[in-house]
Protein backbone atom coordinates (compact mmCIF):
# COMPACT_ATOMS: atom_id res chain seq x y z
CA UNK A 1 0.00 0.00 0.00
CA UNK A 2 2.99 2.69 -1.06
CA UNK A 3 0.59 4.15 -3.28
CA UNK A 4 -2.16 4.88 -0.61
CA UNK A 5 0.79 6.42 1.94
CA UNK A 6 2.09 8.59 -1.42
CA UNK A 7 -1.30 9.68 -2.01
CA UNK A 8 -2.28 10.66 1.86
CA UNK A 9 0.94 13.07 2.20
CA UNK A 10 -0.29 16.59 1.29
CA UNK A 11 0.14 17.09 -1.63
CA UNK A 12 2.37 20.26 -3.12
CA UNK A 13 1.66 22.84 -4.85
CA UNK A 14 3.52 22.10 -8.52
CA UNK A 15 0.79 19.30 -8.05
CA UNK A 16 -2.60 20.50 -7.04
CA UNK A 17 -2.31 23.69 -9.26
CA UNK A 18 -1.56 21.90 -13.11
CA UNK A 19 -4.37 19.75 -11.62
CA UNK A 20 -6.35 22.45 -10.60
CA UNK A 21 -5.52 24.50 -14.31
CA UNK A 22 -6.62 21.27 -16.15
CA UNK A 23 -10.01 21.74 -14.84
CA UNK A 24 -10.47 24.85 -17.08
CA UNK A 25 -9.59 22.96 -20.51
CA UNK A 26 -11.87 19.64 -19.08
CA UNK A 27 -14.88 21.80 -18.63
CA UNK A 28 -14.64 23.25 -22.06
CA UNK A 29 -13.59 20.86 -24.04
CA UNK A 30 -16.49 17.83 -22.57
CA UNK A 31 -19.45 20.38 -22.62
CA UNK A 32 -18.55 23.84 -23.62
CA UNK A 33 -18.42 24.83 -20.17
CA UNK A 34 -16.82 27.73 -18.49
CA UNK A 35 -14.87 27.25 -15.40
CA UNK A 36 -16.50 28.67 -12.74
CA UNK A 37 -18.61 28.14 -9.11
CA UNK A 38 -20.15 30.89 -7.27
CA UNK A 39 -22.64 30.91 -10.02
CA UNK A 40 -24.07 27.88 -8.03
CA UNK A 41 -25.23 29.88 -5.85
CA UNK A 42 -26.97 31.61 -7.52
CA UNK A 43 -28.75 28.48 -9.16
CA UNK A 44 -29.62 27.11 -6.08
CA UNK A 45 -31.42 30.75 -5.30
CA UNK A 46 -33.09 30.33 -8.78
CA UNK A 47 -34.26 26.92 -8.16
CA UNK A 48 -35.34 27.20 -4.30
CA UNK A 49 -36.35 31.21 -3.73
CA UNK A 50 -36.27 33.31 -7.12
CA UNK A 51 -39.18 35.19 -5.56
CA UNK A 52 -39.46 37.23 -8.77
CA UNK A 53 -36.76 38.73 -8.38
CA UNK A 54 -35.11 39.15 -12.13
CA UNK A 55 -31.60 38.15 -11.22
CA UNK A 56 -33.26 34.75 -10.59
CA UNK A 57 -35.79 34.20 -12.49
CA UNK A 58 -33.89 32.17 -15.60
CA UNK A 59 -34.11 28.89 -16.63
CA UNK A 60 -31.27 27.04 -13.73
CA UNK A 61 -32.37 24.15 -15.12
CA UNK A 62 -30.05 24.86 -18.07
CA UNK A 63 -27.21 25.67 -15.80
CA UNK A 64 -28.05 22.21 -14.04
CA UNK A 65 -24.33 20.93 -14.65
CA UNK A 66 -22.88 23.71 -12.34
CA UNK A 67 -24.88 22.10 -9.26
CA UNK A 68 -23.57 18.69 -10.02
CA UNK A 69 -20.09 19.81 -10.24
CA UNK A 70 -19.92 21.03 -6.75
CA UNK A 71 -21.70 18.16 -5.44
CA UNK A 72 -19.31 16.11 -6.84
CA UNK A 73 -16.98 18.37 -5.26
CA UNK A 74 -18.93 17.96 -1.86
CA UNK A 75 -18.33 13.92 -2.46
CA UNK A 76 -14.62 14.52 -3.28
CA UNK A 77 -14.24 16.34 -0.23
CA UNK A 78 -15.61 13.33 1.35
CA UNK A 79 -13.84 11.11 -0.08
CA UNK A 80 -10.25 12.89 0.56
CA UNK A 81 -11.09 13.66 4.11
CA UNK A 82 -11.90 9.98 4.83
CA UNK A 83 -10.43 7.65 3.18
CA UNK A 84 -7.28 9.30 1.54
CA UNK A 85 -6.62 11.93 5.17
CA UNK A 86 -3.25 12.86 6.28
CA UNK A 87 -2.80 11.15 9.67
CA UNK A 88 0.10 14.00 10.52
CA UNK A 89 -1.34 17.19 11.99
CA UNK A 90 -1.12 19.64 9.17
CA UNK A 91 2.34 21.49 8.75
CA UNK A 92 1.98 25.56 8.52
CA UNK A 93 4.52 28.07 8.74
CA UNK A 94 5.71 28.99 12.44
CA UNK A 95 5.60 32.51 11.50
CA UNK A 96 1.50 31.69 11.17
CA UNK A 97 1.15 29.43 13.94
CA UNK A 98 3.00 32.31 16.56
CA UNK A 99 0.39 34.95 15.09
CA UNK A 100 -2.56 33.24 15.40
CA UNK A 101 -1.03 31.74 18.69
CA UNK A 102 -1.31 35.91 19.66
CA UNK A 103 -4.88 35.90 18.76
CA UNK A 104 -5.92 33.27 21.09
CA UNK A 105 -5.99 30.13 18.42
CA UNK A 106 -5.57 27.01 20.71
CA UNK A 107 -6.63 23.81 18.19
CA UNK A 108 -4.00 23.41 15.41
CA UNK A 109 -4.47 19.51 14.63
CA UNK A 110 -6.96 19.98 12.24
CA UNK A 111 -7.42 21.31 8.86
CA UNK A 112 -9.34 24.46 10.73
CA UNK A 113 -8.80 25.18 13.81
CA UNK A 114 -11.24 23.49 16.13
CA UNK A 115 -12.13 26.04 18.53
CA UNK A 116 -13.65 27.73 15.60
CA UNK A 117 -15.27 25.66 13.35
CA UNK A 118 -17.03 23.46 16.26
CA UNK A 119 -20.86 22.76 16.01
CA UNK A 120 -20.86 24.85 19.62
CA UNK A 121 -20.13 27.60 18.90
CA UNK A 122 -22.81 27.94 15.97
CA UNK A 123 -25.13 30.25 18.90
CA UNK A 124 -22.51 32.17 19.90
CA UNK A 125 -21.16 35.70 18.64
CA UNK A 126 -17.91 33.73 17.22
CA UNK A 127 -20.14 31.52 15.06
CA UNK A 128 -22.36 34.48 14.00
CA UNK A 129 -19.05 36.83 12.31
CA UNK A 130 -17.35 32.90 11.25
CA UNK A 131 -20.15 31.45 9.52
CA UNK A 132 -22.82 33.93 8.95
CA UNK A 133 -21.58 37.23 8.38
CA UNK A 134 -18.38 35.25 6.63
CA UNK A 135 -20.72 33.18 4.78
CA UNK A 136 -22.86 36.42 3.47
CA UNK A 137 -19.75 38.37 2.54
CA UNK A 138 -18.33 35.52 0.18
CA UNK A 139 -22.05 35.57 -1.21
CA UNK A 140 -22.77 38.73 -1.88
CA UNK A 141 -19.49 39.71 -2.46
CA UNK A 142 -18.59 36.88 -5.10
CA UNK A 143 -22.14 37.91 -7.10
CA UNK A 144 -21.43 41.41 -6.92
CA UNK A 145 -18.27 40.84 -8.69
CA UNK A 146 -19.85 38.38 -11.08
CA UNK A 147 -17.33 35.80 -10.10
CA UNK A 148 -15.06 33.85 -7.31
CA UNK A 149 -11.61 32.78 -7.51
CA UNK A 150 -12.41 30.21 -10.04
CA UNK A 151 -14.57 32.32 -12.65
CA UNK A 152 -12.03 35.39 -12.11
CA UNK A 153 -8.68 34.34 -10.83
CA UNK A 154 -8.63 31.29 -12.71
CA UNK A 155 -10.72 31.31 -15.85
CA UNK A 156 -11.01 34.89 -16.29
CA UNK A 157 -7.29 35.42 -16.14
CA UNK A 158 -6.59 32.40 -18.15
CA UNK A 159 -8.59 34.01 -20.73
CA UNK A 160 -6.80 36.91 -20.73
CA UNK A 161 -9.54 39.07 -19.02
CA UNK A 162 -8.49 42.27 -17.21
CA UNK A 163 -11.42 42.79 -15.42
CA UNK A 164 -10.78 39.57 -14.12
CA UNK A 165 -7.37 40.79 -12.85
CA UNK A 166 -8.84 43.91 -11.12
CA UNK A 167 -11.45 41.40 -9.05
CA UNK A 168 -8.36 39.09 -8.20
CA UNK A 169 -6.35 42.41 -6.75
CA UNK A 170 -9.63 43.18 -5.05
CA UNK A 171 -9.99 39.87 -3.15
CA UNK A 172 -6.67 40.11 -2.02
CA UNK A 173 -6.99 43.08 -0.83
CA UNK A 174 -9.74 42.02 0.98
CA UNK A 175 -8.48 39.22 2.41
CA UNK A 176 -5.54 41.47 3.63
CA UNK A 177 -7.48 43.93 5.00
CA UNK A 178 -9.43 41.49 7.04
CA UNK A 179 -6.57 39.78 8.39
CA UNK A 180 -4.05 42.85 9.21
CA UNK A 181 -6.57 45.06 10.13
CA UNK A 182 -10.03 44.02 11.29
CA UNK A 183 -9.16 40.16 12.35
CA UNK A 184 -7.23 41.34 15.52
CA UNK A 185 -10.01 43.35 16.24
CA UNK A 186 -12.75 40.42 15.99
CA UNK A 187 -10.41 38.41 17.84
CA UNK A 188 -10.73 40.37 21.60
CA UNK A 189 -14.53 39.83 21.19
CA UNK A 190 -14.37 36.78 21.94
CA UNK B 1 -41.43 34.01 -15.35
CA UNK B 2 -39.15 36.46 -17.73
CA UNK B 3 -36.12 35.45 -19.61
CA UNK B 4 -33.00 36.71 -18.24
CA UNK B 5 -31.75 39.12 -20.90
CA UNK B 6 -28.20 38.46 -22.71
CA UNK B 7 -26.52 40.98 -20.31
CA UNK B 8 -27.59 39.32 -17.25
CA UNK B 9 -26.29 35.79 -18.25
CA UNK B 10 -23.44 37.14 -19.24
CA UNK B 11 -22.60 37.97 -15.51
CA UNK B 12 -22.86 34.64 -14.93
CA UNK B 13 -19.74 33.40 -14.66
CA UNK B 14 -20.36 29.85 -15.47
CA UNK B 15 -22.47 29.81 -18.34
CA UNK B 16 -23.35 26.57 -20.18
CA UNK B 17 -22.88 26.99 -23.89
CA UNK B 18 -23.81 23.52 -25.12
CA UNK B 19 -26.14 23.07 -27.80
CA UNK B 20 -27.79 19.53 -27.01
CA UNK B 21 -29.40 18.45 -23.96
CA UNK B 22 -27.24 16.70 -21.91
CA UNK B 23 -30.10 14.87 -19.70
CA UNK B 24 -29.12 13.12 -16.17
CA UNK B 25 -25.80 10.85 -17.42
CA UNK B 26 -24.37 13.43 -19.70
CA UNK B 27 -24.66 15.80 -16.54
CA UNK B 28 -22.88 13.33 -14.45
CA UNK B 29 -19.15 13.74 -15.95
CA UNK B 30 -19.34 17.34 -14.59
CA UNK B 31 -20.25 15.46 -11.63
CA UNK B 32 -16.52 13.09 -11.71
CA UNK B 33 -14.60 16.22 -12.57
CA UNK B 34 -16.27 17.86 -9.42
CA UNK B 35 -14.74 14.61 -7.50
CA UNK B 36 -11.63 15.19 -8.51
CA UNK B 37 -11.42 18.47 -8.46
CA UNK B 38 -12.85 18.29 -4.73
CA UNK B 39 -9.97 15.62 -3.44
CA UNK B 40 -7.41 18.20 -5.01
CA UNK B 41 -9.21 20.74 -2.64
CA UNK B 42 -8.86 18.63 0.63
CA UNK B 43 -5.38 16.89 0.06
CA UNK B 44 -3.72 20.32 -1.32
CA UNK B 45 -4.92 21.78 2.04
CA UNK B 46 -6.35 24.98 -0.24
CA UNK B 47 -9.27 24.52 2.44
CA UNK B 48 -7.87 24.85 4.69
CA UNK B 49 -8.32 28.26 7.13
CA UNK B 50 -5.11 27.77 8.30
CA UNK B 51 -3.55 28.03 4.47
CA UNK B 52 -5.89 31.17 3.79
CA UNK B 53 -4.56 32.91 6.50
CA UNK B 54 -0.98 31.96 5.60
CA UNK B 55 -1.20 33.41 2.23
CA UNK B 56 -2.97 36.55 3.62
CA UNK B 57 0.02 36.68 6.00
CA UNK B 58 2.82 36.15 3.23
CA UNK B 59 4.24 33.43 5.31
CA UNK B 60 3.91 30.58 2.52
CA UNK B 61 4.23 30.11 -0.95
CA UNK B 62 1.92 27.60 -0.91
CA UNK B 63 -1.44 28.70 -2.38
CA UNK B 64 0.71 31.71 -4.65
CA UNK B 65 2.06 28.45 -5.96
CA UNK B 66 -1.36 26.71 -6.50
CA UNK B 67 -3.14 29.99 -8.20
CA UNK B 68 -0.26 30.92 -10.06
CA UNK B 69 0.21 26.85 -11.52
CA UNK B 70 -3.22 26.38 -11.83
CA UNK B 71 -3.29 30.16 -13.74
CA UNK B 72 -0.48 29.35 -16.00
CA UNK B 73 -1.94 26.10 -16.84
CA UNK B 74 -5.25 27.25 -17.46
CA UNK B 75 -3.55 30.37 -19.83
CA UNK B 76 -1.60 27.70 -21.33
CA UNK B 77 -4.67 25.17 -22.39
CA UNK B 78 -6.81 28.37 -23.84
CA UNK B 79 -4.37 29.09 -25.61
CA UNK B 80 -4.06 25.90 -27.26
CA UNK B 81 -7.68 25.84 -27.68
CA UNK B 82 -7.63 28.89 -29.30
CA UNK B 83 -4.61 28.41 -31.43
CA UNK B 84 -5.69 24.43 -32.90
CA UNK B 85 -9.59 25.32 -32.79
CA UNK B 86 -10.03 22.39 -30.42
CA UNK B 87 -13.42 21.54 -30.77
CA UNK B 88 -15.50 19.79 -27.84
CA UNK B 89 -16.60 15.80 -27.76
CA UNK B 90 -19.84 16.87 -29.37
CA UNK B 91 -17.70 18.45 -32.53
CA UNK B 92 -18.74 22.31 -31.20
CA UNK B 93 -16.40 25.31 -30.97
CA UNK B 94 -15.49 26.15 -27.77
CA UNK B 95 -17.23 29.53 -27.09
CA UNK B 96 -15.32 31.94 -24.44
CA UNK B 97 -17.04 34.70 -22.80
CA UNK B 98 -15.32 38.45 -22.63
CA UNK B 99 -15.62 39.98 -19.40
CA UNK B 100 -17.32 43.10 -19.14
CA UNK B 101 -16.13 45.79 -15.99
CA UNK B 102 -18.20 47.15 -13.75
CA UNK B 103 -17.32 48.43 -10.65
CA UNK B 104 -19.52 45.40 -8.64
CA UNK B 105 -15.68 43.97 -9.62
CA UNK B 106 -13.55 46.08 -7.25
CA UNK B 107 -16.83 47.03 -4.28
CA UNK B 108 -18.08 42.72 -4.33
CA UNK B 109 -13.94 41.96 -5.04
CA UNK B 110 -13.95 44.01 -1.52
CA UNK B 111 -16.25 42.32 -0.06
CA UNK B 112 -15.70 39.35 -0.88
CA UNK B 113 -11.22 39.35 -0.11
CA UNK B 114 -13.31 40.19 3.69
CA UNK B 115 -15.45 36.77 3.80
CA UNK B 116 -12.48 34.41 2.52
CA UNK B 117 -10.53 35.88 5.27
CA UNK B 118 -12.43 35.15 7.66
CA UNK B 119 -13.85 31.64 6.11
CA UNK B 120 -10.75 30.36 5.13
CA UNK B 121 -13.40 29.27 1.99
CA UNK B 122 -13.87 30.72 -1.16
CA UNK B 123 -17.05 29.58 -2.88
CA UNK B 124 -15.25 26.11 -4.19
CA UNK B 125 -13.71 24.88 -0.87
CA UNK B 126 -16.94 25.64 1.52
CA UNK B 127 -18.59 22.24 -0.43
CA UNK B 128 -15.04 20.63 -0.17
CA UNK B 129 -15.40 21.53 3.54
CA UNK B 130 -18.43 20.30 4.11
CA UNK B 131 -17.86 17.02 2.64
CA UNK B 132 -14.62 16.66 4.52
CA UNK B 133 -16.52 17.03 7.72
CA UNK B 134 -16.80 20.14 8.82
CA UNK B 135 -20.07 20.26 9.04
CA UNK B 136 -21.13 23.80 10.67
CA UNK B 137 -19.80 25.11 7.32
CA UNK B 138 -23.00 24.20 6.12
CA UNK B 139 -24.26 27.58 8.09
CA UNK B 140 -21.62 29.23 6.15
CA UNK B 141 -22.90 27.56 2.90
CA UNK B 142 -26.45 28.71 3.04
CA UNK B 143 -25.73 32.41 4.74
CA UNK B 144 -23.33 32.67 1.33
CA UNK B 145 -26.62 31.36 -0.53
CA UNK B 146 -28.54 33.93 1.85
CA UNK B 147 -25.88 36.76 0.62
CA UNK B 148 -26.24 36.17 -2.99
CA UNK B 149 -30.07 36.16 -2.64
CA UNK B 150 -29.74 39.80 -0.87
CA UNK B 151 -27.33 40.92 -3.92
CA UNK B 152 -30.17 39.91 -6.61
CA UNK B 153 -32.68 41.53 -4.42
CA UNK B 154 -30.89 44.80 -4.00
CA UNK B 155 -29.36 44.71 -7.36
CA UNK B 156 -31.14 47.23 -9.57
CA UNK B 157 -30.02 49.67 -6.26
CA UNK B 158 -26.57 48.78 -6.26
CA UNK B 159 -23.55 50.31 -8.53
Amino acid sequence: MELLEFVRQPWPWYVAGPLIGLTVPALLLIGNKSFGISSSLRHICAACIPANIPFFSYDWKHEIWNLVFVAGILIGGFLAGHFLANPEAIQISPQTVADLKALGIRDFSGLMPGDIFNVANLFTLKGLVFFVLGGFLVGFGTRMAGGCTSGHSIMGISNLQWPSLVATCCFMAGGFAMTHLILPHLMKLF
Amino acid sequence: MEKIDVEEMLACDAPNDMKQEEGFVGNLKYGVVGILFGIVFVKAEIVSWFRIQEMFRLQSFHMYGVIGSAIVVGMLSIWLIKRFKIKTIAGDEVVFHPKKFNSGQIYGGLLFGLGWAITGACPGPLFAQIGSGFVVVLVTLLSAIAGTWVYGYFRPRLP
